[in-house]
């Protein structure tokens, strides 16, 4: 189908219309020139951070109660739960039983691969101790297989998430 | 000890060198001025990240010596089927003539020291086939293309060159015809003579239809866009389709030196070379006042290119032939007539 698309005279001539055109590209090159880097679209990464959303899933973390003993009491909820089989868990027997926190179990060993986590937060949603969260934490790069790896010991360490 | 140096053969050696270095230097910038104005008229930043001893950063200024110094650690890739020896050839083709036509182009005023008179373009001012010259090396970049389109034994590559070669024919007639309104008018090929017949009234003012038609045409000399239908990278990837590493660094500093050139020769012909009020009474003030215009002309070509589309290949075709070549006939015989009753 051919379409005929009459042009008058005056856009015949395209000269006024690249013009107006020139103009505006124009506008948003000084308008980007003279807007400082921290005001500008783009957010700069290593120097500036996007707060995220609270909602965000990010890096996990093994709440501890006060006296630094972990939450979890190795129930394999999450491990259950997990559609991506990223978590191990192996339970040892508690001794010592507090009176004050009473359990039976707590994990030996908790063992979550961050290249199999998908992030979904289904262990989140799955612990009944509310001790596996997910954090803000989303810069997390490793430089081996090995290092993905990450144990109780470090988990316990992730920053908590920030409340505003 | 300075004045016994200053020989016009030590002269000849210097500025030889300044021009090439200036030019290559004018390139590596032009692609960082082009990223970056591309990106600040598309909100965005553009490279700023390459540092000088990853400390400076500098504005990103870097990023051409990064991006040369990745180019020729790549690997080089010759295709199976491709004619080796123009494949090979074909970006040194490219490149050779946009360098080599800046040669007659005066950069600033010519300068007298005892007695010697000194001039500031390589080829000396007397050459009295100046604009032919660079018209003549000017159109063999084309072969460039059209060679490494052909030789490379690809479809998309050839369709490249043959759109060069098409456009290249019907804006390079536009082109000369606009320029014959300038020769006409200064009665003389030679380049200092056109500098010089632009002392006060720049030929942009009087020849503004040739001025726009030149302008046009060397956007489809240069193969830029709203005429880069050559390598028209959304459609057909283009002409160097099957180069890589430096063979295809050499094809986009063949452009960037082409687009040096033209606007080098668009302010010697019509924006009065290195005339500037004032500033072209000193010698160094001529250079500068040359080397701005320049400057001006090459932001232009940035400037448009992140402006307007693509043409459709039939509307660059008319526009060549229906528009362009009238419109630059019409010009040559006004400054025809002009001429002829002004006596």
């Amino acid at each position: 189908m051919k379409k005929e698309v009459k042009l008058s005279f005056w856009d015949r001539l395209y000269l006024p219309a690249v013009i107006v055109g020139m103009g505006i590209t124009i506008k948003h090159f000084f308008k980007n020139l003279f807007t400082r880097p921290k005001n500008r679209y783009t957010v700069e990464f290593p120097e500036r951070k996007k707060d995220v959303p609270e909602w965000y899933r990010g890096l996990h973390r093994l709440n501890t109660y006060e006296d630094g003993s972990v939450k979890c009491v190795a129930c394999y909820c999450c491990a259950t739960a997990c559609p991506a089989d990223a978590i191990f868990i192996e339970a040892e027997e508690i001794e010592d039983l507090d009176e004050e926190y009473p359990r039976e179990k707590r994990p030996k060993q908790f063992i979550i691969d961050l290249h199999r986590c998908i992030f979904c937060g289904f262990c989140q949603e799955a612990c009944p101790k509310d001790a596996i969260v997910l954090t803000n934490e989303y810069e997390i790069t490793q430089l081996s297989r090995e290092q993905g790896l990450i144990t109780m010991e470090e988990l316990v360490k992730t920053p908590k998430k920030k409340m505003d | 000890m300075m004045a016994k140096l200053l020989t016009p053969e030590v002269f000849m050696i210097v500025k030889v060198v300044a021009v090439f270095i200036i030019v290559l230097t004018m390139v590596a910038v032009g692609t960082w001025v082009e990223r970056r104005g591309a990106a600040f008229i598309q909100d965005r930043v553009g490279p700023n990240r390459v540092a000088l001893f990853g400390k400076f950063r500098i504005m990103g200024l870097t990023q051409p010596v990064a991006d040369g110094i990745k180019f020729f650690f790549k690997e080089d890739v010759i295709p199976a089927n491709a004619d080796r020896i123009l494949f090979v050839l074909s970006p040194i083709i490219a490149f050779i003539p946009a360098t080599m036509t800046f040669a007659a182009i005066p950069f600033g005023r010519p300068f007298d020291v005892s007695g010697v008179h000194y001039f500031l373009s390589i080829l000396p001012p007397a050459t009295n086939i100046g604009v032919l010259y660079i018209f003549a090396i000017g159109s063999m970049g084309v072969y460039g293309i059209i060679i490494g389109s052909w030789s490379s034994n690809n479809k998309w590559s050839i369709l490249g060159g043959m759109r060069a070669s098409a456009q290249v024919i019907s804006y390079e007639l536009a082109m000369t015809m606009a320029v014959v309104g300038v020769v006409l008018s200064t009665g003389s090929l030679q380049m200092d003579k056109i500098v010089s017949a632009q002392t006060g009234l720049w030929n942009v003012i009087p020849q503004i239809l040739g001025a726009l038609v030149f302008y046009v045409s060397m956007f489809a000399e240069t193969n830029r866009l709203p005429f880069d239908f050559a390598e028209g990278e959304s459609e057909i990837i283009g002409y160097h389709t099957e180069y890589g590493s430096m063979k295809f660094s050499m094809f986009a500093l063949a452009e960037y030196a082409n687009m040096v050139t033209a606007s080098g020769l668009f302010v010697t012909l019509y924006l009065g070379g290195w005339h500037f009020p004032w500033l072209d009474q000193f010698i160094w003030g001529s250079i500068l006042a040359f080397l701005l215009k320049i400057a001006v002309v090459l932001w232009t070509f940035v400037w448009v290119r992140w402006t307007l589309p693509r043409f459709r290949y039939d509307q660059l075709m008319r526009l060549g032939w229906k528009v362009m070549i009238p419109l630059s006939l019409l010009n040559m015989v006004v400054v025809a007539i002009f001429l002829a009753y002004r006596g």
